[in-house]
């Protein structure tokens, strides 16, 4: 048999197998016990052609609704410019390893270079390193440094205002790691401090977690709060949406020794989970606690300005089980993906995306106020461009009635809370639909 | 790719004022400026300004100092750099998948769902697994969930003091380093004269304080661990289990399956074995498969399918492990992956071992004579040199990965697996021709005549690639990592 993917002819086949002084394909594995071999095909279908392919994944995609899409938590329905896909799909970055030989894989240490250089600048701190899977563990692989950095003390404070999904991966990562997980109280939509002072008082405490915009899509004043961080010898993490840092104030600028979170804002298709990109930066004293692949320059012999992994040692391929993590591959082409995504922007398009997602927010926040249906659960409290809601009615209902009008009014959080995002991607005409919507639901709760 | 060399940085390109973007309105009145000041940021980021077309220029003129499969022959051992077929690409980006939110409502994401379910089922198939979760972004991720999966179990069973994990001295790095994130110790087992695990060597190791035996099969000598049987038996009678490392599953595909090998738990890595490109370090995808009586651990969220045909997503599950990702996993990659399998069907998986092994074979077979065979058997998708036959030129295996370099082939593993000091690991995997194989042969003997001949010749390579070699020790010294540091360092 031949496929298009596999080159070999029959007689490559024979001509191979000779040299080798073998009769048969079996002969390979011969050293390998019957017992062991399948001995059969695989109860899978067989080989089909490019255009069934493309058929089987058609019929799959339009089992899918696409809504316009007020459903945030984490991850938003952000503009991807049409430079990006093109970019990368040059297979020389898609087809590309992990650069282990500098000589020929520029390319790809450059942009690591470039991402670093951005999103060490966007969170405010000092460095960055190359990629990590998504916001959960990049979060938690954060709370790890501050426990490997506090070496005694394995102890670590997490606000209840962090995203649940973060929260989640990191309480199951301090679980297997050996590392107690507490969680700071929420009061009225942002962190207790008067809670984070009483668990600090502990002193074992190693990091604190905390979030802005939260969970709820309030921006919360952390003025103050790394000095009690560092008062006690522990150190503080912040986790932000990154595209959020166009505009909000930046971990660095808050005192944070550690940011951390997931960079999908910043561009990226929804793609029903990934891939996204998690992101993690600290101070320029912790750069050998970090986790994962560094870049840096340097020159080559002939003096050029070059790039190259550096700072290995902390790796598991040389340190193995001493490493700092396991993190090997990451999301390297979704670094190039929000490289390319921060030159096209600059400062002056990431802080637009802000004020015109800002905007919306709060034009649909007055909107369905003033329809009475619904108010804000934290009113008194600042807010980006996502919000939670407090409705009169039962949101399942909601979600029906929009869903017919082709919108995903935000995500149900229980029967009467709803979290509403908005981006760039909701015109004037459908911020109003939805509001209309909302001010159309009778009132049963 | 370009011999000249595009250096500069997007920053160097940067001009007040610029912008490569232009944003829809939605005349809703400015909100931003009415947030509280200290909640702002003080200063822009430091991003640069640039136009489109030099942005557009700019990463071509990077991606031309790059080398990929599509490139050239890209023999790096254990990664498996097979065609990344681009059916799978225009696949992923099709818009029925890629504006999908991950907390969109089931009933909405019924396609996605089959998706995930389909290739769920495919692997367990494949893998001789009862059930996989997909959830995991790559290799070590999924190493690091086998593991709680494994943990989860024994501490289910009451079975709370085993600590260890024990690795072979040819594993992974990643192996022990995610036993070590899961919390466990690391015990290492040596390996016998012919490269497999050395069942006598084993045996005082294993008691009741050992949680699993990782191991890689094929290992990383492309070696067959021809004892397998009698080490699961002596593990399973100890009452640990057995983790496979799925780096080395290719030559396996149509073959056998680890799961009717006395493996436990197991990951696959999609970008190795199911062909969903690298990306220059991800995104990957790292599943995990485990054997009938451990589904219930997987972590949450996972993907069912009810009695009525429709899929659902369980988000808690009594027993699972937890939660290890954010969403059910970089989605558009395990697309590719189910791509994949469909393009090839159940013949085309059938011969995808046999040939990766077909081409490592012939190329120990016909390099043996100049490079030093340190295990004389037939191997998988892939083997390890020690280094030139001929010791006294003084060339050394980077010397002779720099000067493939000037050839126009990526160059192989080396200095790995740790067992020999000029480890040179080659793996050509199933999508090379054999006239792409021929001239490998040829250039590497080539090399070697040279490094009799004219060693420095081979010494000072690369001669012919964009850069020269690049100064590492200067790097790691001062770490320069940004470009902020950098105009405070200019190089």
């Amino acid at each position: 048999m031949s496929h298009r993917y596999l080159p070999h002819t029959p007689e490559d086949i024979s001509e191979m197998l000779a040299a080798c002084s073998m009769n048969g394909l079996g002969e390979l594995y011969s050293d390998v016990s019957p017992a062991l071999l399948l001995g059969r095909e695989y109860d899978l279908p067989s080989e089909k052609s490019e255009k069934e392919v493309r058929d089987f994944f058609k019929k799959l995609g339009e089992k899918n609704r696409l809504m316009t899409c007020f459903a945030g938590a984490g991850w938003y329905d952000r503009y991807t410019p049409a430079v990006i896909p093109a970019l990368l799909s040059r297979s020389e970055f898609l087809t590309a390893y992990t650069p282990y030989q500098p000589e020929i894989s520029q390319g790809t240490l450059q942009y690591i270079f470039e991402y670093q250089s951005m999103m060490a600048s966007l969170t405010g701190l000092d460095v960055s390193n190359a990629s990590m899977y998504d916001g959960p563990t990049a979060v938690a692989e954060a709370m790890m440094m501050t426990v490997a950095a506090a070496r005694k003390r394995n102890r670590v404070l997490v606000s209840a205002t962090v995203l649940p999904q973060v929260r989640e991966v990191m309480s199951t990562y301090a679980r297997y790691h050996g590392i107690v997980l507490d969680t700071i109280a929420e009061e009225d939509g942002v962190t207790s401090r008067a809670d984070l002072e009483e668990k600090m008082a502990s002193g074992d405490v190693a990091g604190v977690v905390v979030a802005s915009p939260n969970r709820y899509g309030v921006l919360e004043d952390y003025n103050g709060w790394a000095d009690t961080v560092h008062a006690a010898k522990a150190l503080f993490v912040m986790t932000c949406e990154a595209a959020a840092l166009g505009a909000v104030k930046s971990p660095g600028e808050w005192g944070a020794d550690i940011a951390a979170g997931d960079a999908q804002s910043l561009g990226m298709p929804l793609n029903f989970g990934g891939p996204y990109l998690g992101y993690i930066c600290c101070t320029r004293q912790l750069i050998r606690k970090l986790p994962g692949r560094i870049v840096g320059a340097t020159v080559d012999e002939d003096g050029r300005r070059v790039f190259v992994l550096t700072l290995q040692a902390r790796e598991q391929h040389i340190r193995r089980e001493k490493a700092t993590s396991n993190i090997c591959s990451n999301q390297g082409l979704m670094a190039l993906f929000v490289s390319v995504y921060m030159s096209l922007l600059g400062p002056q398009g990431l802080k637009e995306v802000n004020s015109l997602s800002c905007a919306g927010a709060h034009y649909l926040a007055d909107r369905i106020e003033k329809g009475g249906k619904a108010r804000l659960s934290y009113p008194d409290k600042p807010f980006l461009h996502e919000f939670e809601l407090t409705t009169s009615f039962d949101v399942d209902s909601l979600m029906q009635r929009a869903m017919q009008h082709g919108i995903l009014p935000g995500v149900r959080l229980t029967d009467n809370r709803l979290l509403v995002a908005v981006t760039e991607m909701q015109s004037r005409e459908d911020l109003d639909h939805l509001a209309d919507i909302i001010d159309s639901m009778p009132s049963t709760l | 790719m370009n011999k000249e060399y595009y250096g500069k940085l997007i920053f160097e390109l940067s001009r007040p004022g610029r912008r490569g973007f232009k944003l829809p309105a939605n005349g809703c009145s400015d909100a931003l400026s009415e947030l509280p000041a200290d909640l702002l940021r003080a200063s822009s980021p430091a991003l640069p300004e640039v136009d489109e077309p030099s942005v557009v220029r700019h990463y071509t003129n990077m991606s031309n100092n790059n080398f990929g499969v599509d490139t050239g022959f890209y023999p790096l051992g254990s990664c498996t750099m097979k065609y990344n077929p681009k059916i799978n690409e225009e696949m992923a980006a099709g818009v029925g998948i890629a504006s999908l939110h991950p907390l969109q409502p089931v009933s909405t994401v019924q396609g996605a769902l089959e998706v995930y379910y389909t290739l769920q089922q495919a692997l367990s198939e494949i893998g001789g697994m009862s059930e996989f979760t997909l959830n995991l972004y790559a290799g070590a991720h999924g190493e690091l969930t086998g593991l709680m999966v494994i943990k989860a179990y024994h501490m289910e069973r009451g079975d709370v003091k085993r600590d260890k994990v024990i690795v072979p001295d040819s594993a992974h790095g990643t192996n022990p380093a995610s036993a070590a994130v899961a919390g466990y110790k690391i015990v290492e087992v040596k390996s016998g004269a012919d490269g497999t695990v050395d069942v006598e060597a084993l045996r005082p190791l294993l008691d009741d304080t050992v949680a699993a035996v990782m191991m890689t099969n094929p290992n990383t000598l492309g070696i067959f661990e021809k004892n397998i049987p009698e080490i699961a038996r002596l593990v399973h009678e100890a009452g640990a289990l057995m983790y496979y490392d799925g780096a080395n599953l290719n030559p396996l595909v149509g073959v056998g399956r680890p799961g009717d090998m006395g493996f436990d738990v197991m990951h696959i890595n999609l970008h190795k074995t199911f062909s969903t490109p690298h990306g220059g370090g991800g995104p990957g995808a790292g599943p995990v498969g485990v054997r009938k009586g451990l589904e219930h651990l997987l972590p949450v969220p996972h993907v069912i399918k009810k009695a009525d045909g429709s899929y659902d997503i369980e988000h808690s599950a009594p027993g699972s492990l937890g939660q290890v990702t954010g969403t059910l996993g970089n989605f558009a990659v395990l697309v590719r992956a189910l791509s994949y399998i469909f393009s090839l069907g159940k013949e085309g998986l059938a011969m995808v071992g046999p040939l990766a092994a077909l081409n490592a074979n012939y190329i120990k077979e016909r390099l043996r004579d100049l490079y030093l065979l340190p295990v004389d058997t037939v191997c998988k998708h892939e083997f390890v040199f020690d280094g030139l036959v001929d010791k006294s030129t003084g060339v050394t295996t980077l010397n002779i990965a720099k000067r493939l370099l000037d050839h126009g082939f990526h160059a192989p593993t080396i200095y790995f697996p740790l067992l020999f000091h000029e480890s040179l690991m080659i793996e050509p995997t199933e999508t090379e021709s054999k006239e792409t194989i021929d001239r490998f042969i040829e250039v590497m003997r080539d090399i070697a005549r040279e490094s009799a001949e004219t060693p420095e010749v081979v010494k000072t390579a690369p001669h012919n690639t964009p850069i020269s070699h690049p100064d590492d020790t200067r790097a790691a010294l001062n770490p320069i990592v940004t470009y902020k540091e950098l105009c405070e360092n200019p190089i």
